[in-house]
This record gives C-alpha cells, structure tokens and sequence, in this order.
C-alpha cells in the first residue's frame, strides 16, 4: 500500500529536520534508501503488508530543505542522528527492525553496532560500508545515467530498469527530478566519498540483532563478495547472492526477495 | 601570460583511446619518455620568463592534477622559479593559484605564498581557487559538498595568518592549529592582492564582492560566450553597490599571433585543434559531481537552461574548424593587426582590467610559442594598455611597487 503519512521530524537539538514517509500496519520497520533519494517504490509497498514502514529522507535531500544536512559532519554524527529520529518518531521501547540499501545498508549497520538492543532484526541490500583493495567498485557519483543503468542493473533495458532510470518527459519535471537526484547523491556522499570505507569493519563485530544480506550476483556498483564479508563478521547473519540481479535486487528479483525479507522478519 | 604547461605530443588517436584527458590517462602509455615531460617543463618555464622580458605585465600560472593538458602540480614549486628568474622586471607573479580546499593544512599556502612574495621582492598576486571537481573531488578526494565550506575556512585561516602579529589557535573544522605563526610573513601589507578565479558561479562572485577581491573568469570558450557571463558579474557588482573599476575583473583568453591572418591559420589550426580535441577530452558530467554547486546554482543552472547550454558549447566544439574557433573568438588569432581590433574590443566589451592571455596552446611546439609572444609583446600589449586610463582607474589588486605605467 501506499504510504498514508508524512512526518515532520526535527532532531539534532533543532539543527536537522527531515520528512518520514509512514505506511503500512504491524511492527515498526525503518527503511534507510540509497543514494539517489528516497522512493516508495513496490518493495517498500512489499513490506507495509506486515510492517508500520517509517522511512526518512536523509537529511538535505527533503525537497525545499538542501541545507539540512549542514548540522551533521561525519558518520558517527549521522548515526546519532538517526537514533534521534527513532526517538522522535517514539520508536523509543521496542527494538525495530531495519532495512537498508546500498548506502542506507551501510548506515543501518552503523546503528546497529553503535546501539545494538535498538535493532531487533538487520536486512541489508547491497550495503556498502567494507572495502577490501583489488575488489570491483564503481563510484556511481562520476557515471552517466546510461552508465549507472548499466552498473546497477543485470537487464539495464529491461523493465525494472527502465521504470527506475527514465526520466520525466515534461521539461519542468525533467529539470526538477535532474536536481533532485543530483543533490541526494551529492549530499549522500558527505559520508562516502571517495571511498566507501568510513570505519564500520571496526565496529561490525557490534552487531547482535539477527541479519540478512542480499546481493545481485551481477552487482557493477559494488562487488558482491562483500557479502560473505558481512555474513562472516556480524555474529548471526546469513546471506544470499542472487542470479538475475545487481545492485538493486529487491526490484530486480521481486518474485523472491520481498517474501525472503518477510519470513526473515517473521522467524 | 598565463600558461597550463600540457603534453606536447598526445598521440592522434588519444580521445578514441582514452576515457579523459583528466584523473585517468594513462602515464606509461602516454610518456614512453619520462625526460621529455622534463623538457616540455622546462620549455613552458623558458616560455613564461620569455613573455616577461618582453613586456608582459604578469606571468601566471595554475594548479591541476593528473591532467595531461596541464600538470603544475603544485603552481608554487613553478612561482619560485619564475619569481627568481624576473627580479629584474616589474612583473608580477600571479599564483592562480594554489587550490585553497585541497592543500592541508591551509597555512601552507599561507607560508608558500609568503616564500614567493619574499623571492620576488613583494610581486606576488595571490590567486585563490576553489578547485574544480576533477581535480579537488576525483583526485584529491574531497566531499564536493563540503568544498566550499572548506575553501571559505581556507581563505579565513591564511589571510588571518598573513598578518596577526600574535600567535593564535585556530579551531576549524578542517584545519586544527594550535600555534599559528607562520615564516615567513609577505613582503606586501597588510597581504599580497587576492585574486579569486571562478566559472561564472554567483557564489564565487559574492565570496569576491564581500571581500573586495578582483575576480577573474578562467574558461577557454571566448570573449562571446564571456560576454554573458561577465555581463551578469556587472549587473550582480551593481546590486551589491561596488563601483565599475574594470580591474574588479579578468578574462582568460587563447590569443595566437603571426605577420598575417592566412600565416597564424597555418601554424595554429593543428595544435588549436589539438588543445579542443584533446586537451579538453573530458566526460562531459564530470564538471558537474553531485554536490559541486551548491544548490542555488544547481537549480538556476537547470530551472534557467544555462548547464544545457554550456554542455551543449562543450559538446560542439570538438567539432569546430579553425575557422568556427576564430570566428566565435574562442581563440583570438591572426595578424597583430587582427588581434589587437579584436581584444581592444573584447576588453572594453567585457569590461576587464585583467586580461589572461594563453599564448601556449595544446602542441604548440617551443620555437612557434616565443614567436607568437614576441609578436604580441611587441606589436599587441602595447596597444591594450591604456585602454581604462581616461577613465582614471586604479588597480588596486595589483602589486603595489608595480603600480604605474610599465615600460614595455
């Protein structure tokens, strides 16, 4: 289902504000996106069927709100931050499961090592955050949009793809979501770039809540040998690498992932 | 005269070979002579010193990395020679300059900048770049979000360190110093004149009009194409209530000069082609990183058509004959004559005190560069000097002891 409510949120002693979108019924759920903005896209939809899906947007990708992100300098800035937005949204009591792509991944596994009773269960899609010399990387913030089609997707013409990657027709939405996607991916990258190694091997050992990895075996944006990493580093954790995907499985294997993330949150 | 010193002799086959002229050519494939970049150097230091004895008023050079149309890799190590081989001139060393954002801490541009105004006996120009996204985010590694921020600590920082005459902790969040003191201090008081390089961006435009620097529109598309954009730098000048000084502003501009218009076609057109086609082989998305522009600029740049514009310019001139590039004055070339109408009008259209002017293009090879500096020396500069002298302007971001007339 779609999502039903849109939260204001200020965290940060007043410094950082953000949106979260809310949608869906059951146990709460926060879903931490990618690089590229925030989308409630069929996944997500996936999940409100078992779940109350709260989703931020990071902080300066709120459309009208570039500046927000000023307030957080570094990771462990933006992790803090995180645990504020959780209060705010009273997810205070119970620990919530977590679900984080790509760059969310990453900053999932950075709250589940800094508070690990807060995380009741981990699902992480791609998650970059390890970094191990000689392994494929591509930085997507350097790529055409062709070329990111063709890094993150196993069938970059095929439909997933094509409903992800094409633009607006009409020139003043064209414009807007060129924006848009621009500064989410130039704002994002305060906490990646150049290298997407910000210290989580450190901390990962943290880690208690019970964890899934997904990767598309075709990943080009980031090696899905990684996976065996996360599997071998947080104490419970299991992953899966995928045929017929790349860096965005939950859409590109949506005849298996979305029930796979559901029993793993249900066991 | 400003110079990039490039690689002289890419192969022809260079942009169907390679990805980029920038961050990722291929050094051993490249230079199967290491010595010979040694020479092209050399030959560039010998080209600036050479349009110094013949009159220009300023030599300059940049700061760029892993770039094959230009690798001063760090412009002081260049400045220190050049401020050594002029102190018997009245010329001025414009650093344009040292990247503020990349060079860590800041005060060590702060104490190499105080070394050169030290050699030179108080020449110095301080020109202070934000970096562009090739060089600041691709190579050196830094957030393009954070950039400007970074430059602005920068700035702060070595300007306070220039002249406090106390030692003072300086608590950025990038530059943590606990004793700032730096040796040597700049001959120039209370500072050496700024210079701030930029693209057209209005934020570069108000970091200068805050602080009373002179700016300085560093592109290799043209006096047509700058005339918009320096255009809209008077129009924003006069919103802030600064006066029209033309020396508030420079220009960059390619100048090729020989004894006749079919002459300069015949030595130029190749390594014009060669600066176009190869020296500025570049992805086209790669000026524009997520982040780089703030978001003013991101979304005027998009909302108002200006990016595709520009992309556009940069798209098409791969393409250009000679004839387009002269034509458009992306490169202003011919006989003196032929030069001089044209830059005479280009400065007072575009309304500068500063002109920049690239006399090494691309494979321009040693002997052909003097020429064309000579003949410019000799038969153009004189010509373009008083241009702003009834108007009574002073340069004011200009070396105090080279103020005045210069003779040529």
């Amino acid at each position: 289902m779609p999502y039903n409510e849109i939260r204001d949120v200020e965290v940060w002693d007043g410094e950082v504000r953000t949106k979260v979108l809310v949608g869906g019924d059951g146990p709460p759920l926060l879903y931490l996106h990618a690089i590229m903005g925030l989308q409630w896209d069929p996944f997500l939809e996936s999940l409100t069927a078992h779940h109350t899906v709260y989703a931020p947007h990071l902080p300066g990708t709120v459309p009208g709100d570039p500046d927000a992100h000023k307030a957080i300098d570094d990771v462990w800035d933006l992790t803090l931050c995180y645990s504020e937005i959780l209060d705010a949204l009273g997810l205070g009591g119970e620990p919530v499961a977590v679900v984080g792509h790509s760059f969310g991944g990453m900053l999932g596994a950075e709250l589940a090592a800094n508070e690990p009773s807060r995380v009741a269960k981990l699902v992480l899609l791609c998650p970059i955050g390890l970094w191990t010399d000689g392994r494929s990387w591509t930085n997507p913030n350097v790529l055409s949009l062709p070329e990111l089609g063709a890094a993150a997707f196993a069938d970059p013409t095929g439909p997933v793809a094509t409903a992800a990657l094409t633009l607006p027709e009409d020139p003043e939405a064209l414009g807007e979501a060129i924006i848009g996607v621009t500064w989410a991916m130039g704002v994002a990258a305060k906490w990646w770039w150049p290298i997407p190694d910000r210290g989580l091997r450190k901390r990962i050992h943290r880690i208690t809540a019970d964890s899934l990895v997904i990767w598309g075996e075709q990943d080009g944006i980031i090696s899905p040998e990684y996976a065996g990493d996360f599997a071998r580093l947080i104490a419970k954790c299991r992953a899966e690498v995928l045929p017929n995907a790349a860096h965005v499985p939950q859409l590109e294997r949506f005849d298996v992932v979305p029930q796979m993330v559901q029993e793993f949150l249900a066991s | 005269m400003f110079h990039l010193m490039p690689h002289r002799e890419l192969p022809d086959d260079f942009s169907q070979r390679y990805a980029s002229v920038w961050v990722t050519p291929p050094w051993h494939e490249l230079v199967p002579d290491p010595a010979r970049i040694g020479e092209f150097y050399n030959w560039s230091l010998d080209e600036l010193i050479h349009g110094a004895e013949m009159g220009f008023d300023g030599i300059c050079v940049n700061e760029h990395h892993q770039n094959a149309y230009g690798f001063m890799c760090n412009p002081n190590i260049m400045g220190s020679v050049l401020a050594r081989a002029t102190n018997h001139l009245d010329v001025a060393i414009v650093q344009m300059g040292s990247t503020l954002p990349t060079t860590q801490p800041a005060i060590r541009v702060a104490e190499e900048y105080a070394v050169l105004d030290q050699i030179s006996g108080g020449r110095l120009v301080a020109g202070m770049p934000l970096g562009t996204p090739l060089d600041a985010n691709m190579v050196m590694g830094i957030p393009a979000i954070e950039q400007r921020d970074r430059y602005a600590e920068a700035h702060d920082l070595i300007v306070r360190a220039w002249q406090s005459k106390e030692i003072f902790a300086f608590n950025g969040k990038w530059n943590q110093l606990p004793y700032v003191n730096i040796w040597p201090r700049p001959i120039q008081q209370p500072h050496p004149p700024i210079w701030i390089p930029g693209l057209g961006s209005s934020s570069t435009w108000r970091f200068a009009a805050e602080h009373d620097y002179s700016y300085c529109m560093l592109s290799f598309f043209g006096s047509q194409v700058g005339k918009r954009i320096m255009d809209g730098f008077w129009e924003f000048n006069d919103a802030e209530g600064l006066d029209r000084n033309p020396y508030r502003a420079g220009f960059a501009q390619l100048v090729c000069v020989a004894e006749t218009d079919a002459e300069a076609e015949k030595k130029f057109a190749r390594h014009i082609q060669y600066f176009f086609n190869k020296c500025l082989h570049i992805p086209e998305h790669w000026w524009g990183l997520p982040g780089y522009q703030d978001f003013e600029s991101l979304s005027r740049g998009i909302r108002g058509g200006t990016t595709m514009k520009m992309l556009e310019v940069i798209t098409k001139f791969k393409n250009f004959s000679y004839q387009e590039f002269v034509d458009k004055d992306i490169v202003i070339a011919g006989s003196p004559a032929t030069v001089r109408d044209k830059l005479v009008d280009a400065v007072k259209d575009l309304r500068i005190g500063n002109l920049m002017v690239l006399q090494q293009i691309g494979s321009m090879p040693h002997e052909l560069t003097k020429d064309s500096i000579s003949l410019f020396c000799t038969e153009v500069l004189p010509k373009l000097r008083d241009i702003w002298d009834d108007e009574g302007w002073e340069n004011k971001w200009w070396p105090q002891r080279l103020r005045g007339q210069r003779l040529a």
